[in-house]
């Protein structure tokens, strides 16, 4: 069989994890190309439905990632981030995603090692869960519509 | 504040199973406020139910509309249009826009997406509390600005009861007593006095118990 190869969009704050991602390129540090970044200006800047169309468009994987504690540029972004995830997370599980397949992390600009590191594992954690259930059903659809 | 609370998806589901087409209807009125039903309320809750039902196989078909206002036929009447091409209205305003929305619309199913819970004020950020059971005859001249008909557990229009320790309510530690804070205020106030005089029993007429309640102002109707 095929390896699966999850989609995975990492919404990342300009501020620390999207120049992480940004030092781990120039490190020669090489990540999953199933990470897709969406560059944002603060983690708290990402919206629920940032996170749900993302799953709605065929995501099988999401994180945000954002400042590490103390540390957001504009002053608690990140935690407002955090709140945020935790109550989508909830909203997957009611429909039946699963909120496992949604993270927040967080990181400082100068990890480059670290976000290699991260995008691998949840790269992985992905890959172990299986494709994103409402993709599958809307192949699956097509698959009979076209006979 | 009117604040209510999206009710659980499963049972949104049920009401909209048999349907393919819904028009998901929002409120910028309340329920924007306590973040149940305004317009990124409507947003998420119509990409959580195309999804949910995609897993079923069903494409649901999803239109999204905030009105201004959802209480007033005025504003209601900006559905029309909307609601020839769907087979049922969700309504994510608090009764009284699901209930204008059905009145307007008899030939469509109209159903609601939040349970509205109490007349209430923001704590703080995303926190709401009772203030208001809407009684029809205000005592807060009275009692220093301070419900005891909404914020006791009791009622009590001569409080506290034996229920009170150290200014909490017997029936749970996070809820004040009414009464303490009456207290309270009432001696910051220098209005203690205030505090002996014996409330006589309150005329529930003016209250749910007279039955559905109207206002008419004769100028204005």
């Amino acid at each position: 069989m095929e390896r699966f190869e999850p989609v995975i969009v990492a919404f990342c704050c300009h501020y620390c994890a999207y120049t992480a991602a940004d030092m781990a390129g120039s490190m020669r540090r090489s990540y999953p190309p199933n990470v897709h970044i969406i560059r944002v200006p603060c983690s708290g800047k990402v919206d629920a439905i940032h996170i749900m169309k993302a799953f709605q468009k065929g995501a099988d994987g999401v994180y945000v990632a954002g400042c590490l504690e103390g540390d957001c540029h504009f002053k608690n972004g990140n935690l407002k981030a955090a709140r945020m995830v935790e109550y989508v997370k909830r909203l997957l599980d009611e429909i039946g995603i699963g909120g496992e397949r949604l993270e927040m992390i967080t990181m400082s600009a100068g990890m480059g090692e670290q976000f290699a590191v991260t995008a691998s594992e949840i790269t992985e954690k992905i890959r172990g869960l299986g494709p994103n259930p409402v993709k599958e059903a809307a192949q699956e659809k097509r698959k009979t519509a076209s006979g | 504040m009117i604040t209510a609370e999206r009710k659980p998806i499963e049972e949104i589901m049920e009401y909209i199973r048999p349907y393919d087409r819904i028009l998901l209807v929002g409120c910028n009125e309340c329920v924007t406020v306590c973040a149940a039903g305004g317009r990124k309320e409507v947003g998420l809750l119509s990409s959580a139910l195309q999804m949910a039902f995609m897993q079923e196989g069903k494409v649901l078909d999803v239109k999204e509309h905030t009105l201004e206002r959802q209480c007033d036929p005025e504003y209601v009447e900006e559905l029309a249009g909307m609601v020839d091409q769907v087979d049922a209205v969700l309504s994510m305003a608090c009764g009284c826009g699901v209930q204008e929305v059905a009145k307007r619309f008899k030939e469509k199913p109209v159903f609601p997406a939040v349970n509205t819970s109490f007349m209430g004020a923001s704590e703080r950020q995303g926190v709401w509390a009772e203030r208001c059971q809407g009684c029809g005859d205000c005592l807060l001249g009275l009692t220093g600005g301070i419900c005891p008909i909404a914020r006791c557990s009791k009622r009590l229009l001569n409080g506290p009861c034996g229920g009170s320790t150290n200014g909490r309510c017997e029936i749970n530690p996070d809820v004040e007593c009414a009464w303490q804070l009456i207290w309270d205020r009432l001696k910051a106030l220098g209005m203690e006095s205030r505090y002996e005089d014996i409330a006589p029993a309150k005329d529930w007429r003016t209250s749910r118990d007279g039955g559905p309640r109207r206002i008419i102002r004769e100028d204005l109707a």
